[in-house]
Protein backbone atom coordinates (compact mmCIF):
# COMPACT_ATOMS: atom_id res chain seq x y z
CA UNK A 1 0.00 0.00 0.00
CA UNK A 2 1.54 3.40 -0.82
CA UNK A 3 0.89 5.99 1.63
CA UNK A 4 -1.26 9.08 0.33
CA UNK A 5 0.55 12.10 -0.79
CA UNK A 6 -0.38 15.24 0.48
CA UNK A 7 0.09 17.02 -3.37
CA UNK A 8 -2.70 16.65 -5.34
CA UNK A 9 -2.78 13.88 -7.94
CA UNK A 10 -1.31 14.56 -11.39
CA UNK A 11 -2.65 13.40 -14.63
CA UNK A 12 0.36 13.97 -17.33
CA UNK A 13 -1.09 15.68 -20.25
CA UNK A 14 -0.52 13.07 -22.91
CA UNK A 15 2.57 14.73 -24.82
CA UNK A 16 5.02 13.32 -27.60
CA UNK A 17 5.51 9.39 -26.88
CA UNK A 18 8.47 8.10 -28.92
CA UNK A 19 9.19 3.90 -29.77
CA UNK A 20 5.26 3.17 -29.70
CA UNK A 21 4.63 -0.09 -31.97
CA UNK A 22 2.73 2.66 -34.50
CA UNK A 23 5.74 4.49 -35.23
CA UNK A 24 8.38 1.53 -35.72
CA UNK A 25 6.04 -0.83 -37.96
CA UNK A 26 4.57 2.84 -39.61
CA UNK A 27 8.52 3.45 -40.83
CA UNK A 28 8.56 0.25 -42.22
CA UNK A 29 4.84 1.40 -44.15
CA UNK A 30 6.38 4.11 -45.40
CA UNK A 31 9.39 2.05 -47.28
CA UNK A 32 6.77 -0.13 -48.99
CA UNK A 33 7.48 -0.32 -52.80
CA UNK A 34 10.89 0.44 -52.38
CA UNK A 35 14.45 -1.12 -52.93
CA UNK A 36 17.06 -0.82 -49.85
CA UNK A 37 20.87 -0.84 -51.38
CA UNK A 38 23.91 -1.93 -49.09
CA UNK A 39 26.08 1.05 -49.30
CA UNK A 40 30.13 0.91 -47.85
CA UNK A 41 31.00 4.00 -48.01
CA UNK A 42 28.95 8.10 -48.72
CA UNK A 43 29.78 7.67 -52.40
CA UNK A 44 27.75 4.69 -52.74
CA UNK A 45 24.96 6.11 -50.22
CA UNK A 46 25.28 9.09 -52.70
CA UNK A 47 24.38 7.15 -56.12
CA UNK A 48 21.73 5.04 -53.86
CA UNK A 49 19.73 8.03 -53.34
CA UNK A 50 20.09 9.68 -56.82
CA UNK A 51 18.85 6.52 -57.86
CA UNK A 52 15.52 6.43 -55.50
CA UNK A 53 16.52 4.14 -53.00
CA UNK A 54 14.01 4.39 -50.06
CA UNK A 55 16.79 3.92 -47.56
CA UNK A 56 20.16 2.56 -47.57
CA UNK A 57 22.16 -0.56 -45.18
CA UNK A 58 25.30 0.77 -44.34
CA UNK A 59 27.76 -1.50 -43.90
CA UNK A 60 31.50 -2.23 -44.23
CA UNK A 61 31.99 -5.00 -46.06
CA UNK A 62 28.53 -6.41 -48.87
CA UNK A 63 28.03 -10.05 -48.17
CA UNK A 64 30.08 -11.41 -51.52
CA UNK A 65 32.99 -9.70 -49.89
CA UNK A 66 32.29 -11.18 -46.23
CA UNK A 67 32.15 -14.00 -47.86
CA UNK A 68 35.33 -14.01 -49.53
CA UNK A 69 36.94 -12.73 -46.87
CA UNK A 70 35.73 -14.91 -44.13
CA UNK A 71 36.71 -14.74 -40.36
CA UNK A 72 34.10 -13.17 -37.75
CA UNK A 73 31.66 -10.43 -39.57
CA UNK A 74 30.90 -7.64 -37.02
CA UNK A 75 28.70 -4.70 -36.55
CA UNK A 76 30.45 -1.89 -38.84
CA UNK A 77 32.72 1.07 -37.81
CA UNK A 78 30.98 3.90 -36.00
CA UNK A 79 32.97 6.90 -37.83
CA UNK A 80 31.75 4.98 -41.36
CA UNK A 81 27.82 4.91 -40.62
CA UNK A 82 28.37 8.12 -39.30
CA UNK A 83 29.60 9.35 -42.54
CA UNK A 84 26.78 7.98 -44.87
CA UNK A 85 24.27 9.30 -42.23
CA UNK A 86 25.78 12.30 -42.68
CA UNK A 87 25.88 12.04 -46.90
CA UNK A 88 22.08 11.26 -47.47
CA UNK A 89 18.63 12.67 -46.20
CA UNK A 90 16.96 8.84 -46.68
CA UNK A 91 16.55 6.15 -43.77
CA UNK A 92 20.11 4.48 -42.71
CA UNK A 93 19.72 1.29 -41.42
CA UNK A 94 22.73 -0.81 -39.95
CA UNK A 95 23.43 -4.23 -38.79
CA UNK A 96 23.78 -6.28 -35.72
CA UNK A 97 24.82 -9.29 -35.14
CA UNK A 98 21.93 -11.62 -34.01
CA UNK A 99 21.80 -11.51 -30.29
CA UNK A 100 24.63 -8.74 -30.12
CA UNK A 101 22.13 -6.21 -28.27
CA UNK A 102 25.09 -4.02 -27.59
CA UNK A 103 26.37 -3.57 -31.20
CA UNK A 104 22.62 -2.72 -31.60
CA UNK A 105 22.35 -0.28 -28.28
CA UNK A 106 25.43 1.21 -30.01
CA UNK A 107 23.40 1.18 -33.10
CA UNK A 108 20.80 3.53 -31.69
CA UNK A 109 22.93 5.68 -29.90
CA UNK A 110 24.63 6.60 -33.64
CA UNK A 111 20.53 7.33 -34.58
CA UNK A 112 20.39 4.90 -36.97
CA UNK A 113 16.94 4.94 -38.54
CA UNK A 114 16.68 0.76 -38.33
CA UNK A 115 18.43 -1.98 -36.76
CA UNK A 116 18.80 -5.24 -38.95
CA UNK A 117 19.35 -8.02 -36.80
CA UNK A 118 21.05 -10.00 -39.65
CA UNK A 119 22.38 -13.29 -40.13
CA UNK A 120 24.88 -12.25 -42.58
CA UNK A 121 27.04 -11.43 -39.72
CA UNK A 122 28.22 -13.86 -37.33
CA UNK A 123 25.89 -14.60 -34.47
CA UNK A 124 26.97 -13.58 -31.26
CA UNK A 125 24.17 -15.74 -29.70
CA UNK A 126 23.12 -19.03 -30.17
CA UNK A 127 20.06 -19.23 -28.25
CA UNK A 128 19.04 -15.42 -28.42
CA UNK A 129 18.04 -12.50 -30.11
CA UNK A 130 18.23 -9.34 -28.76
CA UNK A 131 14.96 -8.09 -26.82
CA UNK A 132 13.86 -5.46 -29.44
CA UNK A 133 11.36 -3.74 -27.01
CA UNK A 134 13.84 -2.51 -25.10
CA UNK A 135 14.75 -0.23 -27.69
CA UNK A 136 13.58 3.20 -29.12
CA UNK A 137 15.13 2.06 -32.92
CA UNK A 138 12.66 -0.46 -35.04
CA UNK A 139 14.37 -3.78 -35.70
CA UNK A 140 14.14 -5.81 -39.18
CA UNK A 141 15.11 -9.44 -38.91
CA UNK A 142 14.88 -12.08 -41.49
CA UNK A 143 12.74 -15.30 -41.71
CA UNK A 144 12.83 -18.25 -43.60
CA UNK A 145 9.07 -19.33 -42.84
CA UNK A 146 6.08 -18.39 -41.23
CA UNK A 147 7.02 -19.23 -37.85
CA UNK A 148 10.12 -17.81 -37.56
CA UNK A 149 9.12 -14.64 -38.75
CA UNK A 150 6.54 -14.67 -35.68
CA UNK A 151 8.86 -15.05 -33.21
CA UNK A 152 10.77 -12.30 -34.62
CA UNK A 153 7.66 -10.11 -34.17
CA UNK A 154 7.00 -11.69 -30.92
CA UNK A 155 10.66 -10.79 -29.60
CA UNK A 156 9.56 -6.66 -30.56
CA UNK A 157 10.62 -6.90 -34.75
CA UNK A 158 9.05 -3.72 -36.82
CA UNK A 159 9.47 -5.11 -39.89
CA UNK A 160 10.52 -8.69 -41.72
CA UNK A 161 12.31 -9.36 -44.59
CA UNK A 162 12.44 -12.94 -46.28
CA UNK A 163 15.88 -14.30 -45.97
CA UNK A 164 17.77 -15.30 -49.42
CA UNK A 165 21.13 -16.23 -49.32
CA UNK A 166 22.88 -13.18 -49.56
CA UNK A 167 25.99 -12.04 -51.57
CA UNK A 168 25.63 -15.19 -53.79
CA UNK A 169 23.70 -12.96 -56.50
CA UNK A 170 21.23 -15.81 -56.81
CA UNK A 171 17.63 -15.35 -56.48
CA UNK A 172 16.73 -19.17 -55.82
CA UNK A 173 16.77 -19.10 -51.68
CA UNK A 174 14.71 -15.94 -51.35
CA UNK A 175 11.84 -17.54 -53.39
CA UNK A 176 11.73 -20.42 -51.44
CA UNK A 177 11.56 -18.91 -48.00
CA UNK A 178 9.20 -16.23 -49.84
CA UNK A 179 7.18 -18.80 -51.02
CA UNK A 180 7.27 -20.33 -47.78
CA UNK A 181 6.33 -17.87 -45.60
CA UNK A 182 2.97 -16.76 -47.81
CA UNK A 183 2.71 -20.62 -48.53
CA UNK A 184 2.15 -20.83 -44.74
CA UNK A 185 -0.07 -17.62 -44.27
CA UNK A 186 -2.61 -18.89 -46.86
CA UNK A 187 -3.11 -22.48 -44.84
CA UNK A 188 -3.87 -20.74 -41.79
CA UNK A 189 -6.42 -18.78 -43.82
CA UNK A 190 -7.92 -22.08 -43.81
CA UNK A 191 -8.20 -23.08 -40.60
CA UNK A 192 -10.94 -22.53 -38.07
CA UNK A 193 -10.13 -21.35 -34.64
CA UNK A 194 -10.19 -24.88 -32.91
CA UNK A 195 -7.08 -25.02 -35.26
CA UNK A 196 -5.03 -22.04 -34.62
CA UNK A 197 -3.99 -23.56 -31.33
CA UNK A 198 -2.46 -26.29 -32.27
CA UNK A 199 -1.51 -24.33 -35.66
CA UNK A 200 0.41 -21.67 -32.68
CA UNK A 201 1.93 -24.53 -31.19
CA UNK A 202 3.35 -26.62 -34.67
CA UNK A 203 4.38 -22.92 -36.00
CA UNK A 204 6.14 -22.27 -32.48
CA UNK A 205 4.61 -18.99 -32.34
CA UNK A 206 2.55 -16.80 -29.66
CA UNK A 207 -1.22 -17.92 -30.54
CA UNK A 208 -2.33 -14.71 -30.70
CA UNK A 209 0.19 -13.47 -33.52
CA UNK A 210 -0.82 -16.41 -35.28
CA UNK A 211 -4.79 -15.58 -34.67
CA UNK A 212 -3.58 -12.25 -35.82
CA UNK A 213 -2.46 -13.64 -39.17
CA UNK A 214 -5.07 -15.75 -40.06
CA UNK A 215 -7.23 -12.87 -39.86
CA UNK A 216 -5.43 -10.14 -41.58
CA UNK A 217 -3.84 -12.75 -44.21
CA UNK A 218 -0.63 -10.86 -43.88
CA UNK A 219 1.94 -10.46 -41.21
CA UNK A 220 1.31 -7.32 -38.60
CA UNK A 221 4.53 -5.89 -40.41
CA UNK A 222 5.74 -4.96 -43.59
CA UNK A 223 7.42 -7.89 -45.29
CA UNK A 224 10.08 -7.23 -47.88
CA UNK A 225 12.37 -9.87 -49.56
CA UNK A 226 16.18 -9.82 -49.48
CA UNK A 227 19.29 -11.83 -50.15
CA UNK A 228 20.26 -12.43 -53.93
CA UNK A 229 18.42 -10.07 -55.68
CA UNK A 230 21.10 -9.22 -58.13
CA UNK A 231 18.60 -8.03 -61.69
CA UNK A 232 15.64 -5.61 -62.21
CA UNK A 233 13.56 -9.06 -63.19
CA UNK A 234 14.72 -10.59 -60.11
CA UNK A 235 13.57 -7.46 -58.06
CA UNK A 236 10.04 -7.76 -59.97
CA UNK A 237 9.79 -11.63 -59.36
CA UNK A 238 9.67 -11.51 -55.67
CA UNK A 239 7.62 -8.48 -55.56
CA UNK A 240 5.26 -10.59 -58.00
CA UNK A 241 5.92 -13.52 -55.48
CA UNK A 242 4.33 -11.05 -52.25
CA UNK A 243 7.45 -8.98 -50.74
CA UNK A 244 6.29 -5.28 -49.86
CA UNK A 245 10.08 -4.23 -51.15
CA UNK A 246 13.35 -5.33 -51.54
CA UNK A 247 16.54 -5.54 -50.03
CA UNK A 248 19.57 -5.29 -52.77
CA UNK A 249 23.24 -5.89 -50.78
CA UNK A 250 25.66 -7.13 -53.34
CA UNK A 251 23.73 -6.99 -55.96
CA UNK A 252 24.42 -3.37 -57.44
CA UNK A 253 27.52 -2.71 -56.37
CA UNK A 254 29.42 -5.75 -57.31
CA UNK A 255 28.20 -5.00 -60.67
CA UNK A 256 29.55 -3.01 -63.62
CA UNK A 257 27.28 0.37 -63.94
CA UNK A 258 26.23 0.57 -60.16
CA UNK A 259 23.89 3.95 -61.07
CA UNK A 260 22.54 2.74 -63.90
CA UNK A 261 21.54 -0.72 -62.54
CA UNK A 262 19.90 0.71 -58.82
CA UNK A 263 18.15 2.89 -60.74
CA UNK A 264 16.63 0.26 -63.00
CA UNK A 265 16.01 -2.24 -60.09
CA UNK A 266 14.22 0.47 -58.64
CA UNK A 267 11.52 1.05 -61.65
CA UNK A 268 11.20 -2.90 -61.78
CA UNK A 269 10.43 -2.65 -58.38
CA UNK A 270 7.29 0.21 -58.38
CA UNK A 271 6.08 -1.41 -62.21
CA UNK A 272 6.94 -5.08 -61.16
CA UNK A 273 3.28 -6.12 -62.90
CA UNK A 274 4.69 -4.00 -66.01
CA UNK A 275 6.82 -6.14 -68.32
CA UNK A 276 7.41 -3.90 -70.49
CA UNK A 277 8.94 -1.29 -68.11
CA UNK A 278 10.44 -4.40 -66.60
CA UNK A 279 12.03 -5.30 -70.27
CA UNK A 280 13.43 -1.35 -70.53
CA UNK A 281 14.97 -1.45 -67.58
CA UNK A 282 16.85 -4.72 -68.02
CA UNK A 283 18.51 -2.99 -71.34
CA UNK A 284 22.14 -2.18 -71.25
CA UNK A 285 22.76 -2.45 -67.75
CA UNK A 286 26.16 -4.10 -68.39
CA UNK A 287 28.00 -6.93 -66.41
CA UNK A 288 25.85 -8.52 -63.30
CA UNK A 289 27.19 -9.51 -60.31
CA UNK A 290 29.28 -12.77 -61.03
CA UNK A 291 26.69 -15.62 -58.71
CA UNK A 292 27.49 -18.53 -56.89
CA UNK A 293 25.42 -21.88 -57.64
CA UNK A 294 23.57 -22.11 -53.87
CA UNK A 295 24.37 -26.28 -53.58
CA UNK A 296 27.79 -25.61 -53.80
CA UNK A 297 27.93 -23.81 -50.58
CA UNK A 298 28.80 -26.01 -47.77
CA UNK A 299 26.83 -25.93 -44.54
CA UNK A 300 29.28 -23.15 -42.63
CA UNK A 301 28.90 -20.45 -45.09
CA UNK A 302 24.77 -20.95 -46.01
CA UNK A 303 23.85 -17.18 -44.29
CA UNK A 304 20.03 -18.31 -43.99
CA UNK A 305 20.25 -21.35 -41.60
CA UNK A 306 21.83 -18.35 -39.04
CA UNK A 307 18.93 -17.66 -36.78
CA UNK A 308 16.28 -19.83 -35.45
CA UNK B 1 -24.65 11.26 -52.37
CA UNK B 2 -21.98 10.84 -55.49
CA UNK B 3 -19.12 8.66 -54.88
CA UNK B 4 -15.85 10.65 -55.62
CA UNK B 5 -13.33 9.04 -57.80
CA UNK B 6 -9.84 9.01 -55.61
CA UNK B 7 -6.63 8.13 -56.98
CA UNK B 8 -4.00 7.56 -54.73
CA UNK B 9 -0.32 7.97 -55.99
CA UNK B 10 1.36 4.38 -55.81
CA UNK B 11 4.27 5.06 -56.80
CA UNK B 12 6.19 4.41 -53.55
CA UNK B 13 4.91 4.52 -49.51
CA UNK B 14 1.86 3.46 -47.56
CA UNK B 15 -0.37 2.94 -50.33
CA UNK B 16 -2.53 0.50 -49.26
CA UNK B 17 -3.55 2.39 -45.58
CA UNK B 18 -4.42 5.54 -47.42
CA UNK B 19 -6.64 3.04 -49.68
CA UNK B 20 -8.89 1.60 -46.29
CA UNK B 21 -8.78 5.32 -45.25
CA UNK B 22 -10.48 6.71 -48.51
CA UNK B 23 -12.65 3.58 -48.60
CA UNK B 24 -14.04 3.67 -45.49
CA UNK B 25 -14.81 7.41 -45.87
CA UNK B 26 -16.94 6.65 -48.93
CA UNK B 27 -14.73 7.16 -52.19
CA UNK B 28 -13.98 5.25 -54.75
CA UNK B 29 -10.59 4.04 -54.81
CA UNK B 30 -7.61 3.64 -57.82
CA UNK B 31 -4.06 3.17 -58.03
CA UNK B 32 -2.21 6.29 -60.34
CA UNK B 33 1.06 5.08 -61.17
CA UNK B 34 0.49 6.15 -64.98
CA UNK B 35 -0.61 9.54 -66.98
CA UNK B 36 -3.93 7.63 -68.14
CA UNK B 37 -4.70 6.41 -64.60
CA UNK B 38 -4.41 9.82 -63.31
CA UNK B 39 -7.00 11.30 -66.07
CA UNK B 40 -9.41 8.92 -64.50
CA UNK B 41 -9.69 10.28 -61.20
CA UNK B 42 -11.53 13.16 -59.39
CA UNK B 43 -9.36 13.86 -56.94
CA UNK B 44 -6.01 12.69 -55.67
CA UNK B 45 -4.17 11.44 -52.41
CA UNK B 46 -0.12 11.41 -52.12
CA UNK B 47 0.99 9.26 -49.72
CA UNK B 48 3.67 8.88 -46.90
CA UNK B 49 6.76 7.23 -48.35
CA UNK B 50 9.99 8.88 -49.26
CA UNK B 51 9.68 12.02 -51.31
CA UNK B 52 13.10 11.61 -53.22
CA UNK B 53 12.07 8.20 -54.35
CA UNK B 54 8.60 9.35 -55.28
CA UNK B 55 9.66 12.77 -56.80
CA UNK B 56 12.33 10.83 -59.10
CA UNK B 57 10.18 8.16 -60.11
CA UNK B 58 7.45 10.85 -61.23
CA UNK B 59 9.96 12.68 -63.01
CA UNK B 60 11.26 9.69 -64.61
CA UNK B 61 7.52 7.91 -65.81
CA UNK B 62 6.24 11.56 -66.71
CA UNK B 63 4.04 12.03 -64.14
CA UNK B 64 5.43 15.01 -62.55
CA UNK B 65 3.93 17.33 -65.69
CA UNK B 66 0.46 15.99 -65.86
CA UNK B 67 0.49 16.07 -61.97
CA UNK B 68 1.41 19.77 -62.29
CA UNK B 69 -1.79 20.20 -64.85
CA UNK B 70 -4.20 18.80 -62.68
CA UNK B 71 -3.28 20.47 -59.17
CA UNK B 72 -3.17 24.04 -61.09
CA UNK B 73 -6.57 23.17 -63.05
CA UNK B 74 -8.17 22.65 -59.51
CA UNK B 75 -7.92 18.91 -58.95
CA UNK B 76 -8.24 18.02 -55.11
CA UNK B 77 -5.44 16.72 -53.58
CA UNK B 78 -4.07 15.49 -50.42
CA UNK B 79 -0.62 14.89 -48.94
CA UNK B 80 0.27 13.26 -45.89
CA UNK B 81 4.26 13.61 -45.01
CA UNK B 82 5.68 12.54 -47.97
CA UNK B 83 2.56 13.92 -49.54
CA UNK B 84 3.15 16.91 -48.23
CA UNK B 85 6.20 18.02 -49.56
CA UNK B 86 5.61 17.12 -52.92
CA UNK B 87 2.32 19.58 -52.68
CA UNK B 88 4.66 22.36 -51.55
CA UNK B 89 5.48 24.90 -53.84
CA UNK B 90 9.18 25.18 -52.15
CA UNK B 91 11.07 22.47 -49.78
CA UNK B 92 13.64 24.15 -47.48
CA UNK B 93 16.39 22.00 -48.37
CA UNK B 94 15.85 19.83 -51.26
CA UNK B 95 18.26 17.09 -52.50
CA UNK B 96 19.94 17.33 -55.88
CA UNK B 97 17.15 16.80 -58.66
CA UNK B 98 14.12 16.75 -56.43
CA UNK B 99 11.45 18.73 -57.59
CA UNK B 100 7.74 19.55 -56.15
CA UNK B 101 4.19 19.04 -57.59
CA UNK B 102 3.45 22.51 -56.11
CA UNK B 103 0.03 23.66 -55.41
CA UNK B 104 -0.13 25.24 -51.66
CA UNK B 105 1.82 28.19 -51.40
CA UNK B 106 4.45 26.92 -48.17
CA UNK B 107 7.67 26.13 -47.53
CA UNK B 108 8.97 22.55 -45.70
CA UNK B 109 11.68 21.20 -44.14
CA UNK B 110 12.03 17.69 -44.56
CA UNK B 111 12.59 15.24 -41.56
CA UNK B 112 12.52 18.72 -39.70
CA UNK B 113 11.05 16.70 -36.39
CA UNK B 114 14.58 14.41 -36.60
CA UNK B 115 15.50 11.17 -37.52
CA UNK B 116 13.35 7.49 -36.86
CA UNK B 117 14.53 8.04 -33.14
CA UNK B 118 12.55 11.16 -32.52
CA UNK B 119 9.45 9.40 -34.24
CA UNK B 120 6.40 10.46 -32.15
CA UNK B 121 2.77 10.02 -31.54
CA UNK B 122 1.10 13.19 -30.14
CA UNK B 123 -3.10 13.97 -29.58
CA UNK B 124 -3.47 16.81 -31.53
CA UNK B 125 -6.29 19.29 -32.41
CA UNK B 126 -7.08 20.09 -36.12
CA UNK B 127 -8.86 23.05 -37.02
CA UNK B 128 -12.56 21.26 -39.28
CA UNK B 129 -11.88 17.67 -37.73
CA UNK B 130 -15.00 17.92 -34.74
CA UNK B 131 -15.06 15.04 -32.23
CA UNK B 132 -11.87 15.66 -30.39
CA UNK B 133 -7.87 15.45 -31.04
CA UNK B 134 -6.95 13.37 -33.67
CA UNK B 135 -3.98 10.61 -33.31
CA UNK B 136 -0.70 12.83 -34.68
CA UNK B 137 1.72 10.18 -35.87
CA UNK B 138 4.74 11.89 -36.82
CA UNK B 139 7.73 9.93 -38.77
CA UNK B 140 10.59 11.26 -39.48
CA UNK B 141 8.13 13.88 -40.41
CA UNK B 142 8.14 17.40 -42.23
CA UNK B 143 7.12 20.84 -40.96
CA UNK B 144 5.90 23.95 -42.55
CA UNK B 145 8.58 26.76 -41.97
CA UNK B 146 6.33 28.76 -43.13
CA UNK B 147 2.93 29.86 -45.65
CA UNK B 148 1.78 32.38 -47.93
CA UNK B 149 -1.17 34.25 -47.79
CA UNK B 150 -3.50 31.97 -49.48
CA UNK B 151 -2.37 28.83 -46.79
CA UNK B 152 -4.25 28.14 -43.89
CA UNK B 153 -2.46 26.15 -41.01
CA UNK B 154 -5.46 23.70 -39.71
CA UNK B 155 -3.22 22.21 -36.81
CA UNK B 156 0.34 23.41 -35.35
CA UNK B 157 2.59 21.35 -32.80
CA UNK B 158 5.19 22.85 -31.15
CA UNK B 159 5.30 25.94 -32.69
CA UNK B 160 4.92 24.91 -36.54
CA UNK B 161 1.96 24.05 -38.45
CA UNK B 162 1.82 20.77 -38.81
CA UNK B 163 -1.42 20.83 -40.99
CA UNK B 164 -1.84 23.22 -44.13
CA UNK B 165 -5.26 23.97 -46.15
CA UNK B 166 -5.45 26.25 -49.42
CA UNK B 167 -8.28 25.84 -51.04
CA UNK B 168 -8.56 22.61 -52.18
CA UNK B 169 -5.05 21.47 -51.27
CA UNK B 170 -4.82 19.62 -47.75
CA UNK B 171 -1.63 18.34 -46.62
CA UNK B 172 -0.85 16.82 -42.88
CA UNK B 173 2.93 16.32 -41.55
CA UNK B 174 1.23 13.33 -39.92
CA UNK B 175 -0.47 10.12 -41.09
CA UNK B 176 -3.69 9.56 -40.14
CA UNK B 177 -3.66 6.57 -42.26
CA UNK B 178 -1.60 4.94 -39.87
CA UNK B 179 -4.26 5.13 -37.53
CA UNK B 180 -8.06 3.45 -38.05
CA UNK B 181 -9.32 7.55 -37.24
CA UNK B 182 -10.88 8.32 -40.93
CA UNK B 183 -11.90 11.67 -40.07
CA UNK B 184 -9.51 13.13 -42.04
CA UNK B 185 -9.72 11.53 -45.01
CA UNK B 186 -13.47 11.71 -44.75
CA UNK B 187 -12.82 15.65 -44.53
CA UNK B 188 -10.76 15.11 -47.70
CA UNK B 189 -13.41 13.18 -49.14
CA UNK B 190 -15.76 16.25 -48.48
CA UNK B 191 -13.61 18.69 -50.09
CA UNK B 192 -13.86 16.41 -53.09
CA UNK B 193 -17.59 16.45 -53.26
CA UNK B 194 -17.73 20.19 -52.78
CA UNK B 195 -15.50 20.43 -55.92
CA UNK B 196 -17.27 18.21 -58.79
CA UNK B 197 -20.81 20.02 -57.20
Amino acid sequence: MSTPSSESPVTPAPGPETGTARVKRGMAEQLKGGVIMDVVTPEQAKIAEDAGAVAVMALERVPADIRQHGGVARMSDPDMIEGIIEAVSIPVMAKSRIGHFVEAQILQALGVDYIDESEVLTPADEVNHSDKFDFTTPFVCGATNLGEALRRIAEGAAMIRSKGEAGTGNIVEAVRHMRQIKGEIGKLRALDNHELYAAAKELRAPYELVKEVAELGKLPVVLFSAGGVATPADAALMRQLGAEGVFVGSGIFKSGDPAKRAASIVKATTFYDDPKIIADASRGLGEAMVGINCDTLPEGERYASRGW
Amino acid sequence: MSTPKVGVLALQGDVREHFAALSAAGAEVSAVRRPEELADADALVLPGGESTTMSKLAIAFGLMEPLRERVHAGMPAYGSCAGMIMLADKILDPRSGQETVGGIDMIVRRNAFGRQNESFEAPLEVRGVEGGPVEGVFIRAPWVESTGARAEALAVYDGHPVAVRQGRLLATSFHPELTGDHRVHALFVDMVRDALD
